[in-house]
């Protein structure tokens, strides 16, 4: 297995995901301040990805481009988290699954600004400023929403709940980044879980949020075993360049 | 559910050449923590700026357009405030 092809495409397809989830918010967010912010945040996402997923096709040396690689695999090829592609539901549930991801996506980019690998390293430092903000936004959010009225506050725990059994996935590991952790090509993630574990506990305590108590946890993104919302992803996004192949505007 | 409106906020932004924050318009915003995040979103979207300020729209204070014509029209006729009355002097270029 090529290890930096694939780890850069779990980057890169939970950066696709995230962002098209985002991005189907645009135009009926709650309030036109938010609907605005929503989108900007998803368009970061958007341009994560298409760093990220051309140079997968970089690594994988098959003359795929990051176009290629976002509108033409198959739902098992896509190695995103199952947390990402969550239907956004309300905007409680959006917040929360933006909060859960964005406490990873921070210490995760801390940790690849510093990889041994420059082209990583470039697109990390790059993110972590924008996944400041996000987090910094989705924060702020969860803890008004579950700190706000009783209708808020129980629509967000609800969210956490149902949420909660994909975030174990976060922190999922094998070969591929083991192989390039003792390559050196990125750094060891010791720890990353513990720090998300920290501001998850932290922003929930001021949010007033219960974490559920169930440990039992969910995974199969990481090796394109999907959820069945990837396919209705899938169709809205590859639509185009399926009907229409090579199209550019 | 509730369908009170939150408050109404003015957005000031320096930019980075300024050394003003200029007013650009205004939002709607639960608190004042999230009318700059909504501010940030808003209004910085294009680099424009570098800082923000936001306050509360029913903080401001306005002149009544009604009383504009004692208010503004006297300094019409006060041309002797510009000061363009004097001859600048040859050897100095410019001004």
């Amino acid at each position: 297995m090529n290890s930096l092809f694939e780890y850069t495409l779990r980057l890169g397809d939970d950066s696709l995901m995230i962002g098209h989830r985002l991005s189907e918010w645009c135009g009926h967010g709650p309030i036109l301040e938010e609907d605005i912010a929503m989108t900007n945040i998803a368009l970061d996402f958007v341009g994560q990805a298409t760093s990220l997923l051309e140079l997968a096709g970089k690594f994988e040396g098959k003359g795929r481009s990051g176009d290629d690689l976002a509108f033409l695999r198959f739902d098992r090829d896509y190695k995103n988290v199952l947390l990402v592609e969550q239907p956004n539901v309300d905007f409680g549930v959006t917040m929360m699954r933006q909060f859960l991801f964005d406490a990873y996506r921070k210490p995760l980019f801390e940790r690849l600004q510093y990889a041994s690998n420059k082209e990583i390293a470039a697109i990390a430092e790059k993110s972590l400023k924008e996944t400041k903000y996000h987090l910094r936004h989705s924060s702020e959010w969860v803890i008004r929403l579950g700190d706000g009225t009783e209708e808020s506050h129980t629509r967000i725990q609800e969210a956490l709940d149902n949420l909660w059994r994909y975030t174990g996935e976060l922190f999922y590991s094998d070969d591929v980044d083991k192989e390039l952790i003792a390559a050196g090509e990125i750094p060891s993630m010791d720890g990353l879980e513990k720090e998300w574990r920290q501001t998850v506990n932290e922003v929930l305590a001021e949010a007033t949020l219960k974490i559920p108590e169930s440990d039992w946890q969910f995974d199969g993104g990481r090796k394109g075993m999907h959820s069945e919302h990837l396919g209705y992803i899938l169709t809205e996004l590859q639509y185009m360049q399926r009907a229409y192949p090579g199209l550019e505007w | 559910m509730s369908n009170k409106e939150w408050p109404l906020w003015e957005v000031f932004i320096r930019s980075k050449q300024g050394l003003n924050h200029k007013h650009v318009g205004s939002l709607r915003a639960a608190d004042e923590e999230m009318a700059i995040d909504n501010a940030r979103d808003v209004y910085t979207r294009r680099s424009e700026g570098i800082s923000i300020w936001v306050v509360l729209s029913s903080n401001v204070f306005a002149s009544d357009p009604s009383e504009a014509p004692e208010l503004y029209e006297p300094s019409d006729s006060k041309i002797y405030r510009h000061p363009t009355f004097y001859d600048v002097p040859d050897e100095i270029q410019h001004m």
